[in-house]
């Protein structure tokens, strides 16, 4: 084999387990699901097999679905503006801290040692009927009975907050470490105020890191079910709920798998199109 | 040789030089996956020796009561062991035991004679030869012929508890005269808006609004009415629980007032000091428990272990933990103090004043009625 040949071969072969890892635990899975969405679910319970678009035309027509994926992704949005309005100015006040930045990414991280479901329990310690906040609120006399904060739209975009903001502060912080720092006292020396050099110089060059955690905090919100669950009302559900619902409680796994797989091409086309335009590079930096 | 020693060995000749590192870990890689290939043929071709029984169960004290009454006297009297697992709900444990290989799961709590019939449809049932379960005679008949006649020529679970879903509420804003005048209609009374509470079960959901709306949930005539009480209900609701330690704790924190609520854990609330009534409404929604064997099992001594879960001191020690009355009829055995004293409990052992659901109406309007609740839950 002459060395040419040897050497192209050399990266398939390193490759190998990854690639063989990434069919066999992703791939396979995902083409199960597949077939068994064109599957349908018999009266008794029991998948009827065989090729039926049924289940693909119930998700794709059905108001219900649509009005439940409009609200998923409104939510996503809200939560991801919330949290890089929150998250830019805590990332750039570690990036741009001294000494003790590590000790701030170590409070960043922090969140990540406890159970995602317990940070989302906790908010009902703090803002229910007798949590903290109207403890407090009551035994200042500031109110006489409980506020109802709890059970709504708005404490699900709260816990929804709770659990991406470290994911948007990383990235944007990542983002902001690599800009040189000489860039804003060049502004500065020419006459710019520090507002103006952050707002044409810093923002700028900060903004691949916004939309990767932008990215980030909106597929992970739209995938989420436990919030809703743990914080919503009856009404206040995302598309995630109803793929559990679907098939943990109905039972109907060939229609779990049609939303399921709606809910990932809509997802996929959102990161499809960031890659082309801002490249899956700063997305990687920000994770690494 | 065993497994064991062949590794040795090639670790010793690795370490003498014999082997190189890339044959040395592509041996282990392959004996690796020899062994994960082989494993589901070897889990079959044990069975006939059996050394483990697995139970899935709702954790807690209930659990823990049948460890120390149940499981740990049947590893000693058998020696094989049991390990038992949760479930936070029958649905998802189903899911589970549908997609895992036969004879990974045992034996499992389960609910309804709904949950029985639904397992029957799945073809996972195994045929129990009772004659291996002496203390079968102490159940109740009532309980064991709503699960012959889902199976009329056999059983593959065994009664074990029974409660039911009626009305739970706080004492300081609901007075017990109210609560009786008002019954299922509590739920939808806009006095109580933003204070009702509500399990996100369908079923529980449809039962209700039957009674809202003065019908037999074991027949119901006008399910748009039904349906337009569930909406009613959900509007002036202020969350749907989906756990009884959720139930507990919304009523616990004041957070709801009045709810439907599970017999056996209000009866746990009151006896933590809490100032909660309990009220089955005419018509109230009864259900009864079953140890259920999967198929796969090994079937004797899955009736062995069941023979020690249904013994009167194993049951009655149970049902005070679980707060629910034991499947033991009362006329034929000495059920102690406390076991009288549970909401729902039956001295007859007839069960004439609890309804159950029938499990062919429910069963046969599952996938549509569950498929819509879901869809009435958010707004539709």
């Amino acid at each position: 084999m002459s060395i040419e040949r040897r050497e192209a071969r050399q990266p398939w072969i390193l490759l190998s387990p990854a690639l063989g890892a990434v069919a066999l635990l992703l791939f396979v899975p995902l083409m199960f699901i597949v077939v068994y969405s064109f599957w349908l679910r018999s009266a008794t319970g029991a998948d009827t097999v065989g090729f039926h678009l049924d289940n693909w035309q119930k998700a794709l027509s059905d108001p219900f679905y649509r009005y439940i994926l409009l609200n998923t992704l409104k939510i996503a949005a809200i939560t991801t503006l919330l949290c890089a309005l929150l998250g830019y100015p805590a990332a750039y006040f570690i990036a741009r801290s001294k000494g003790n930045k590590m000790i701030l990414l170590l409070l960043l991280m922090l969140p990540f040692w406890i159970s995602y479901i317990i940070r989302t329990m906790s908010w009902i310690n703090i803002l229910g009927a007798s949590g903290a906040v109207n403890t407090a609120l009551m035994s200042l006399g500031v109110i006489s009975s409980p506020i109802q904060m709890l059970y709504n739209e708005a404490a699900v975009i709260l816990g929804l907050i709770h659990f991406l903001l470290p994911f948007m502060v990383l990235n944007v912080y990542v983002s902001l470490e690599g800009i040189d720092t000489n860039l804003e006292d060049a502004a500065t020396s020419l006459g710019a105020t520090r507002w103006q050099s952050f707002l044409q110089v810093t923002l700028p060059l900060s903004l691949p890191g916004l939309a990767a955690g932008g990215l980030l905090c909106f597929v992970l919100g739209a995938g989420t079910y436990i919030t809703p669950l743990v914080l919503g009302g009856p009404r206040d559900a995302m598309f995630a709920n109803l793929v559990f619902e679907a098939i943990i409680t109905q039972l109907n796994w060939p229609l779990g798998s049609a939303l399921s797989l709606l809910l990932l091409a809509v997802l996929g086309a959102l990161v499809a199109i960031y890659n082309r335009y801002l490249g899956m590079a700063q997305l990687a930096k920000g994770l690494g | 040789m065993d497994n064991s020693t062949r590794y040795d060995r090639l670790l010793e000749r690795y370490r003498n030089g014999d082997l190189n590192r890339r044959t040395f870990l592509g041996l282990i890689g392959a004996a690796g996956a020899a062994y994960g290939l082989q494993t589901p043929f070897a889990r079959q071709a044990r069975a006939q020796s059996v050394s483990q029984v697995r139970f899935d169960g709702w954790g807690g004290v209930v659990s823990e009561a049948f460890r120390q009454h149940a499981f740990d006297p049947y590893t000693a009297a058998t020696g094989i062991n049991v390990v038992d697992g949760t479930f936070s709900g029958g649905d998802e444990y189903l899911a589970q035991v549908r997609s895992s290989q036969e004879g990974e799961y045992n034996i499992a709590h389960l609910s309804g004679v709904f949950d029985y019939a639904r397992y029957v449809n799945f073809g996972l049932t195994v045929e129990l030869n009772t004659a291996n379960i002496p203390n079968m005679e102490l159940v109740m008949d009532a309980l064991t012929a709503a699960y012959r006649r889902v199976t009329p020529e056999y059983l593959s679970a065994v009664p074990y508890n029974y409660g039911t879903t009626g009305l739970a509420y706080n004492r300081k804003y609901i007075s017990d005269e109210e609560m009786k005048e008002k019954g299922a209609s509590i739920l939808i009374d806009e006095a109580y808006k933003g204070k009702i509470g509500g399990w996100s079960d369908w079923r529980t959901r449809i039962w209700y609004g039957a009674l809202q709306t003065g019908q037999d949930p074991n027949a119901i005539a006008d399910m748009e009415a039904v349906w337009d009480a569930i909406r009613s209900h959900r509007d002036l609701a202020l969350k749907y629980w989906g756990s009884g330690a959720e139930l507990m704790s919304l009523l616990a924190e004041e957070e709801i007032y009045v709810t439907e609520g599970w017999s056996g854990r209000i009866a746990a609330m009151q006896a933590e000091g809490h100032d909660i009534g309990y009220y089955d409404p005419p018509n109230g929604f009864g259900w009864q428990e079953c140890l259920f064997v999967i198929k796969g099992s090994p079937v004797e001594a899955c009736e062995e272990l069941l023979n020690f879960m249904l013994a009167p001191e194993t049951s009655i020690a149970v049902a005070e933990g679980q707060m629910y009355p034991p499947a033991l009829d009362g006329t034929k055995v000495d059920l102690g103090a406390t076991i009288p004293t549970l909401p729902a409990y039956d001295p007859t052992g007839t069960l004439d004043a609890l309804t159950f659901a029938d499990p062919a109406y429910w069963n046969g309007n599952e996938a549509e009625w569950s498929e819509t609740f879901s869809r009435v839950q958010r707004g539709f």
